[in-house]
């Protein structure tokens, strides 16, 4: 019989723990595809969030260490730094990328850290329960903001893409999103170019994936889906923010 | 090499890079930017890496990074550096991941100031992050011990994967003194195999996981007791003090660091008014020493524990003695260092006491 689709061999065969329709699994998928792709498996050493991802090391196919909320791209230039050679990346969401962890992914940036930054915003707190995040926006009802996110109390969502390409040590950042299958084969793509940015030693790669949070944002998850592409992308638009690499222009 | 003239900073710089520590994370801090500096320099020469992060915070993660991946790496700082440390110092130990930290201490709470201090000896000692763990912390008193307790440090915290810290205070870091590195124990030198580092797979079937995360109960509290199993193994093997004229001592004084230094000048003046004081050292401060406390306190009249801090260690000194005999204390702090006639009058208040 002929073999349509196989699990890839970039993940474990631990069961996600993520809520039915979340969008953490997918990406999930889509790291590891493309880690076995580049036949970097062997090599990779993944760091794991604090946020719904802190499981990661259960997840990922590869040598991996779960780091305190917000530092992973600190552990991730410990360990780049004992092994030049080897795949290093990390996976966030935005309290831990955007909030807690702001300096420590800044100066990763500023460096030019050689190392590969998935960021998952889904613009909540999923973890503890739904509360604001540096990315909800304005208007947004959360746990913490149950009258909406107003910019006089709560200021303005970050848009990590548009900062982060101002830094020069950064050399390949996009923002992608997951909620439809065209949009979901973009993102791979935009992943492989990251990783293989850090293959090709250019510096510091990351890619924002617009995600959805049925749980916390108490949405179907067509639903949620639908909100990503109405509510998220208008205020985080899609595409690449910076390319520093002939090779990958001409993989994208 | 023969004697070199060396800062404590710088030698305690030099130890590591001799004990096989090619990786240096840190952030600028005063009494120990020499450390820094000296690392920014030797570092490319040795091969190795020294990296500037943009704060303690972030440094000591790099540290947890690199130790978890299979490095010898070492972080030093003074005292505010080390409180913004603790977050990343708990999860170390928790994950269970070999590191060599140095507190280099100056005055506190706060900012406080930058003249030497003993005052983070609870922070040091009795945890200091979150969680049941500990460190096990090592006093130098000069600068060549310095260099020793540093090789040794990089050994013991491989041997126990757990962080080894360095306690010295300013004076110690800045001032210099001739450091013989030819006699330091090559053999510790030897970096053993790592086989549950992050290097990645390779060939290796099994994945290597850093974590000090679990939700079951059972399994946490499994891992505490384990942890602490090293400890107890580690309060057997690694306690280390020094007794100088314990014998026939009336009074027995008790300091580390510089200041077991200046309790030494007090003791001359001592002899000199017939009045027998001899000194305990302790040189581990986690495990701390009973021993010589439960050698002496049949015959001594009381112990005099001199510190710069308003009274920490004095505490574990109250443990060991376990009531049996008087324990008092004299500190200075805020970077006032106690002179030795300030200590000898203490010791005559002691002595004229019933
Ligand atoms: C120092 C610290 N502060 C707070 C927390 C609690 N906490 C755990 S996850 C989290 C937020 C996670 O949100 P995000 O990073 O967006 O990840 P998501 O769950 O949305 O994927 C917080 C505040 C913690 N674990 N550690
Ligand atoms: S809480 Fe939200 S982000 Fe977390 S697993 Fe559930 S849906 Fe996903
Ligand atoms: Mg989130």
């Amino acid at each position: 019989m002929a073999v349509v689709f196989q699990k890839t061999k970039g993940l474990t065969d631990t069961p996600f723990h993520y809520c039915p329709g979340c969008t953490h699994g997918i990406v999930h998928r889509l790291v590891a595809e493309v880690m076995e792709e580049l036949g970097v498996l062997d090599k990779a050493i993944g760091v794991a969030p604090v946020g719904c991802a802190v499981f990661a090391y259960e997840y990922f196919n590869c040598d991996m260490q779960e780091a305190a909320h917000g530092r992973a791209p600190a552990v991730a230039t410990g360990i780049k730094r004992v092994h030049p050679d080897k795949i290093v990346f990390t996976y966030q969401g935005d309290g831990d990328l955007a909030a807690i962890g702001t300096a420590e992914t800044v100066h990763a940036a500023a460096r030019g850290e050689n190392i590969t930054v998935i960021f998952i915003n889904n613009a909540i707190y999923g973890m503890t329960g739904g509360q604001m995040a540096p990315t909800s926006l304005i208007g947004q009802e959360t746990l913490t903001t149950p009258y909406g996110r107003k910019p006089e109390n709560n200021g303005y969502p970050i848009k990590m893409c548009e900062m982060l390409s101002t830094l020069e040590g950064a050399s390949y950042i996009e923002r992608v999103s997951v909620y439809d299958v065209k949009h979901v084969l973009n993102a791979k793509k935009a992943i492989k170019n990251a990783f293989t940015a850090q293959i090709n030693k250019k510096g510091f790669s990351m890619i924002e994936v617009l995600s959805s949070c049925p749980t916390n944002w108490g949405m179907s998850p067509n639903e949620a889906l639908k909100w990503i592409k109405d509510k998220m992308e208008p205020y985080y638009p899609l595409g690449v923010y910076k390319n520093t690499l002939e090779e990958v222009k001409q993989n994208g | 090499m023969a004697k070199v003239l060396m800062k404590g900073n710088e030698a305690l710089a030099e130890a590591a890079i001799q004990a096989g520590c090619r990786h240096y994370f840190g952030y600028p801090i005063t009494p120990q930017n020499e450390v820094t500096a000296y690392m920014a320099k030797r570092m490319p020469e040795v091969g190795g890496v020294f990296l500037q992060a943009e704060s303690e915070v972030s440094a000591i993660n790099m540290v947890y990074g690199a130790g978890g991946a299979g490095a010898r790496v070492l972080i030093t700082s003074s005292s505010p550096g080390i409180s913004l440390m603790q977050e990343g110092i708990s999860y170390i130990a928790g994950a269970e991941v070999p590191c060599v930290i140095a507190n280099i201490m100056r005055g506190g709470p706060g900012l406080g100031g930058i003249q030497p201090s003993q005052s983070d000896y609870f922070q040091a000692t009795k945890g200091g992050g979150h969680g049941d763990y500990k460190l096990i912390v090592l006093a130098p008193s000069t600068i060549q011990e310095m260099a020793e307790l540093v090789q040794q440090a990089f050994h013991i915290a491989d041997k126990y994967r757990n962080p080894v810290m360095i306690l010295g205070d300013g004076m110690l870091g800045q001032m210099m003194e001739p450091v013989d590195f030819d006699i330091l124990k090559k053999e510790e030198n030897k970096i053993e195999e790592k086989p549950w580092a992050t290097t990645g797979m390779g060939t290796r079937s099994k994945r290597n996981i850093i974590n000090s995360l679990e939700l079951d109960p059972q399994v946490l509290e499994k891992h505490n007791i384990e942890i602490f199993k090293k400890y107890q193994k580690a309060a057997k093997e690694e306690v280390r003090y020094e007794m100088t004229d314990c014998e026939e001592a009336e009074i027995i004084l008790v300091a580390y660091g510089t200041i077991a230094r200046v309790a030494k000048n007090a003791i001359e003046l001592a002899k000199r008014e017939n009045i027998k004081v001899g000194l305990i050292r302790p040189i581990s401060l986690w495990p701390f020493p009973e021993e010589p406390f439960k050698k002496t306190r049949d015959h001594v009249k009381a112990y005099l524990t001199i510190e710069m801090s308003m009274g920490q260690m004095v505490e574990d000194v109250k443990l060991a003695v376990n009531g049996q005999k008087e324990v008092h204390f004299y500190g200075r702090v805020g970077g006032m260092v106690p002179e030795p006639m300030a200590i000898l009058e203490e010791i005559k208040k002691i002595r004229g006491k019933k």
